[in-house]
């Protein structure tokens, strides 16, 4: 079993390296000219300078060395907890992230609370109720949550609850109730998604012989659906959880835009405005963390919830 | 961004079903395959809704190709006495700050729109198509070796990608197509790859082996037709998410330039007067949902059309 | 008594689209009380959905547009969820059909006996007691051991005691048993039914069994009622059916069931003598093959084939026989080419094939061709049936475009189908026809050899004799070898000359069938033999003729 642990753990780090060296390979080799579109973040015309002074600047952000040195050091950096200098703001991007990251954190746990409650209740009244016109309602809601753009859904709900009733704040980042909007804005989309997924898992469940079993001893339906579908429904489930939690951090960038809430959604969204590349980076690695380690929780959980599986050998594949 | 759901492989038909469905062969026309087209074409010219969201679907498509068949208005020529007006007759969508009429501007941002899609979906289709079935179709090493790939694609969140691609490639209609296209590939070459796996071991694929079909045969002839049906149905799913992406990607301000708009980008100017001309954003935004509910619903009725 | 139910005219259809397919048409039934009754039929002939509507859980999709079924008192029909809840459990009591998935994977044996044990009314420490009672009751030893596993760790055999206990759980009076062990091997089967019968004989318990077997019917019940296409066709005692069937329908399931046919004895097609068995140069031969698969994972392996001798003479059919997981699958496979041996050698006329590659092997697969055991599966759904039948043709580029249609026409009409088939979908096929079809596609190359893997087990009884009867005649009529595998005994004896019994993986047993079927050496064939429904019901209508005369 513990070694089945430090297997996964040790192939989580390595989709994280991989997912970092991918992420520095589009920001690095992928512009025409990486060292024009860096020093335009600091607000350096390139064409403009003189060969002497060009080569000063790319020396002091470290773009005269070559890319796999810069990715080296990069790594390395990474790997001690310094994810490097922003260009546009002349700060170290860790100082950039530390500022930012409690009001993100905050709206995605309010968000994540709303996403389970809002999806898992949805996709169980869908399949427990049994009037048709109903039944079909609830199980249409998911598609229509998903298919508006999120800025939109957010512009209604400041149209709606700010200005029209005036129950909330339309937009900033002090106190809990800024903090109602946005993450309903962002649970719409996330309980959609996971209720889409249950219900489908509900189906399955629920057509299952043992439930046939269940019910002909007598058990009522409420009892069937609450005792014998919902675990089983719900673990299956449990793996689009790291999925969620990646919709979560890039509806922060879209949603902290539109509420003007300074958070680290905010930050990417400046820093590919001033395509500040050592910012970028950052940012896009630690949402692959975050993935990554909710992946690695859910897997490591997985066994526990499920007696079936004792120990998980790869059989997938 | 949605992320699509990989759709459920065909059930095997209980033995109750097929008893069902036996006992309905006997009176049921002899069809082949023409009659078996022309017959599911008949069972969805039946559902409204469906006929509905196709509509809309054609709709849009046209308007992106001759928007003029559609209003007479100019989409950049400003009218600063007809600014802001509320939806009328005239102005069916209002009109915007610079009194530009907003039916005319939606009409005109389809071309950008579905240009875009189209970009990012032919990404999709070919890269994802040709990695699913390379992985499912050959297994051992180049699988291992592909999905890992795919894998960490997965691990970062698609527009957190498709921000890192437009960063460096600059801003404008085609890179945010290409950054969203990219950002789809890895879940259309796992359901390719699902599918073909799925089929490849099927009885009558084994049974095409031992007729003396050679892989390539079996590929082209049985795997490929047999499951493009959850491809297709998550490429019509694929084409809403490019759209919302798209249009996410122009409201956060990395699309075409002005005067040129978007739809995204529409949606977006109007955000400044939603106290005193809500319409500006609002209906943009509900035409954007109508068009991406519809492809979802699409979506849909095929895939229970391939149950 | 009033017996404890009564149907009457009872008609249900299923809805598909805009039109409903009618699956039980005007059926009367009584079942009395401590009554053993069996509801044969087969697939499509309704048994199932009387099952379901006696105890209320018929699919949304079940229209029930007429009749009355009364239990115990209490009228089924249109009754209120809350009345049919009262129903189940307490009075009806039910076996479901496949024991694999018929418990909670994720709860404890226990929990699940326990919710059957409350619905009587029992609680607290008593409800434990109940829970052991019952599984003691349903035959398993260590029931307390049992109770605190999940059922995945259990063999289907004690699954399925573990239905049986959730069953006799709630006290019911009545139990409903659908097809309780079709999907067990045929020694468990027996074991399991005798259990079952012994426990409702004893106390004085209902018992509605359901099955497609007239045999196991007729084996365990105090009447037979024969379904067909909804409708009751006959019914009486076992032993009345069985000496004197008045319809043509339940004559034709009494040939096709061995137990009952030929009084308990399975009477081989062909004799042959011992020095016959032998031939000096047959079609295929496998010489002590061995198939190792390795475990993922786990780092182990698996020995799927044994030290396997097979061979296969010219013109003569060559049965495997086995249960589930014997190694029979594995043996076919790798007479195909499409798996490698781990050791031995295979030899296909004359030729070692066993370390050839695929495009070696490419010209000899004209010689040996594959009858799929699922006509269901093995049909691509989107080939008309010309091209699946001239797909070998194709792929060996045998003949043009007309040759290869007159030969689609030829082949269909050795199978007995029209030509007007031709550009059917298998969609638009039954499942008879289906695997007609696939014979037709594996002779199109005129090969040698054709491996049959259960071809008529997924067919209900009437359409296996026309299969068997169409594979005889043309093996007399193209001079065919058969490599055949099944699990059912009968059915090897109706067309095969020589057998080789398998079991885990290994050759117990092997010669002529009238030689290993009339007097088995191994004990696992005698096992085998033994299990075969049908025979006591046939020992009791032969005695009792014997009586009358």
């Amino acid at each position: 079993m513990s070694r089945y642990i430090l297997g996964r753990a040790a192939q989580a780090v390595v989709v994280l390296w991989a997912a970092y060296t991918l992420t520095f390979v589009v920001l690095y080799l992928l512009p025409s000219d990486p060292v024009a579109l860096q020093l335009g973040a600091a607000g350096i015309e390139t064409d403009k300078l003189s060969p002497v002074q060009l080569q000063a600047a790319m020396a002091k952000y470290g773009l005269d060395r070559p890319v796999l040195e810069q990715y080296l050091s990069s790594l390395w950096g990474a790997l001690h907890g310094d994810l490097g200098t922003s260009i546009a703001k002349q700060r170290p991007v860790t100082a950039l992230l530390g500022e930012r990251i409690g009001s993100t954190v905050a709206l995605g746990a309010v968000a994540g609370v709303l996403m389970l409650v809002g999806g898992t209740v949805l996709a169980y009244l869908a399949s427990y109720v049994r009037w048709r016109p109903a039944r079909i309602l609830l199980t249409r809601l998911p598609s229509v949550g998903a298919s508006f753009p999120q800025f939109f859904i957010g512009l209604l709900l400041i149209q709606l609850f700010a200005f029209t009733l005036g129950w909330l704040p339309a937009t900033g980042s002090d106190g809990f109730s800024s903090l109602i909007l946005p993450a309903l804005t962002i649970s719409l989309l996330t309980s959609s998604l996971l209720a889409q997924v249950l219900m489908r898992s509900f189906d399955d469940t629920l057509s299952q012989a043992y439930i046939v079993t269940a019910r002909a001893k007598g058990l009522s339906r409420a009892a069937v659906q609450w005792k014998h579908a919902f675990r089983n429904a719900a673990l299956p489930a449990m793996t689009i959880l790291g999925v969620i939690v990646g919709l979560t951090v890039t509806s922060a960038i879209v949603v902290e835009t539109v509420f003007a809430r300074n958070g680290v959604g905010k930050l990417a969204q400046e820093s590919v405005v001033a395509q500040d590349v050592p910012v970028v980076l950052a940012i896009v690695a630690l949402a692959a963390a975050v993935f990554v380690v909710v992946n690695l929780v859910v897997d490591l959980l997985y066994p526990l919830l499920d007696p079936r599986i004792v120990h998980v050998p790869k059989v997938s594949r | 961004m949605t992320v699509p759901i990989p759709p459920a492989g065909q059930p095997v038909p209980s033995g109750l079903d097929r008893a069902v469905e036996e006992s309905l062969l006997d009176d049921a026309p002899v069809v082949g395959r023409r009659g078996n087209t022309v017959r599911t074409l008949k069972r969805l010219g039946r559902k409204p809704g469906f006929v509905l969201a196709l509509v809309l679907i054609v709709f849009v498509v046209l308007t992106a190709f001759v928007p003029s068949w559609f209003t007479g208005f100019d989409p950049t020529a400003t009218s600063p006495k007809d600014r802001l007006l509320s939806p009328s007759l005239t102005h069916p969508f209002g009109t915007d700050d610079l009194g530009r009429d907003l039916w005319t501007r939606m009409l005109h941002g389809s071309a950008l729109t579905i240009k875009a899609t189209l970009i990012a979906l032919s990404i999709a289709i070919v890269a994802g198509l040709t990695l699913g079935v390379v992985s499912g179709f050959f297994g051992g090493l180049v699988d291992v070796v592909l999905m890992r790939f795919v894998d960490v694609l997965l691990a970062v969140p698609s527009l957190l990608f498709a921000l890192a691609i437009v960063t460096a490639l600059g801003f404008g209609t085609v890179p945010v197509a290409i950054a969203v296209g990219v950002g789809i590939v890895p879940g259309f070459a796992r359901t390719t790859r699902a599918e073909v796996l799925r089929v490849k071991t099927l009885p009558y694929v084994e049974a095409a082996r031992a007729g003396g079909a050679s892989w390539l045969r079996v590929l082209v002839r049985h795997v490929l037709p047999n499951s493009w049906g959850p491809v297709l149905v998550l490429a019509v799913l694929d084409t809403g998410v490019a759209i919302i992406a798209i249009a996410s990607l122009s409201f956060l301000g990395f699309g075409a330039a002005p005067p040129a708009a978007e739809w995204g980008t529409l949606i977006s100017n109007g955000r400044n007067f939603l106290i005193t001309a809500p319409w500006v954003s609002l209906l943009p935004g509900l035409f954007v949902g109508a068009v991406v509910l519809s492809l979802n619903h699409l979506s849909k009725t095929l895939q229970e059309l391939g149950r | 008594m009033s017996p404890l139910v009564t149907i009457n005219d009872l008609h249900v259809g299923y809805a598909r689209g805009d039109r409903v397919a009618p699956a039980v048409r005007g059926v009367d039934l009584t079942i009395g009380r401590g009554e053993i009754v069996a509801l044969v039929g087969e697939s499509g002939s309704g048994k199932t959905t009387v099952a379901n509507t006696v105890i209320g859980l018929l699919p949304d999709s079940a229209l029930i547009s007429g009749g009355s079924v009364v239990v115990d008192g209490v009228e089924v029909v249109g009754a209120k969820e809350r009345a049919l809840r009262a129903l189940r459990g307490s009075v009806i009591g039910l076996v479901p059909q496949d024991p694999m998935v018929g418990l909670n994977p994720t709860h404890r044996i226990g929990r699940q006996v326990a919710e059957a044990v409350r619905r009587r009314g029992v609680s607290g420490p008593q409800v434990d007691l109940g829970v052991i009672e019952a599984l003691e009751q349903a035959g398993i030893d260590d029931a307390v051991l049992r109770a605190r596993q999940f059922p995945h760790e259990l063999s289907g055999g004690l699954r399925q005691r573990v239905l049986i206990a959730i069953a006799l759980a709630g006290r019911p009076r009545l139990i409903i048993a659908d097809e309780p062990t079709s999907a067990l091997d045929v020694t468990v089967q027996s074991r399991i039914l005798d259990h079952l019968e012994g426990l409702v004989r004893e106390s004085g318990t209902s018992l509605l069994i359901i099955t497609h077997d007239l045999a196991v019917a007729a084996d365990r019940s105090d009447r037979v009622v024969v379904l067909q296409d909804g409708q009751i066709v006959e019914q009486g005692r076992p032993a009345d059916i069985l000496v004197s069937p008045e319809q043509d329908y339940t004559k034709r399931l009494i040939a096709a069931a061995p137990g009952l046919a030929h009084g308990g004895r399975i009477v081989p097609r062909f004799e042959l003598a011992p020095d016959q068995v032998a031939t000096a140069d047959p079609v295929i031969r496998l010489e002590s093959v061995s198939k190792r698969y390795a475990v993922p994972g786990a780092g182990g392996s698996f020995l799927a084939l044994d030290d396997v001798s097979v061979e296969v003479a010219r013109g003569r059919t060559h049965a495997l026989v086995g249960e589930s997981g014997s190694g029979k699958t594995t043996t076919l496979r790798l007479a195909l080419g499409l798996e490698k041996a781990t050791s031995g050698r295979v030899v296909l006329d004359d030729v070692d094939i066993t370390d050839l590659g695929w495009k070696q092997t490419r010209p000899l697969r004209r010689k040996i061709q594959l009858v799929h055991q699922n006509p269901y599966a093995s049909l691509d759904p989107r080939f008309t049936i010309r091209q699946s039948i001239t797909e070998p043709l194709v792929s060996f580029k045998v003949g043009d475009r007309r040759s290869r249609a007159a030969r689609a026409t030829e082949l269909l009409d050795q199978v007995a189908l029209p030509a007007s088939y031709l550009d059917r979908l298998p969609s638009e096929l039954s499942g008879g026809q289906r695997q007609r079809v696939a014979i037709a596609r594996a002779l199109a190359l005129e090969p040698g050899l054709v491996l049959l893997d259960e071809p008529v087990s997924a067919l209900d009884v009437s359409v296996q004799e026309q299969i068997l009867a169409l594979l005889s005649e043309l093996q007399e009529r193209l001079g065919l070898s058969y490599l055949f595998i099944s699990h059912d005994l009968a059915v090897v004896a109706q067309v095969s000359h020589t057998v080789s019994v398998l079991n885990r993986g290994r050759v117990v047993e092997s010669g002529s069938v009238a030689h290993v079927f009339g007097s088995p050496q191994s004990e696992y064939t005698q096992e085998l033999i033994a299990a075969i429904p049908g025979q006591r019901a046939e020992a009791v209508a032969r005695s009792r003729e014997l009586v009358h005369d």
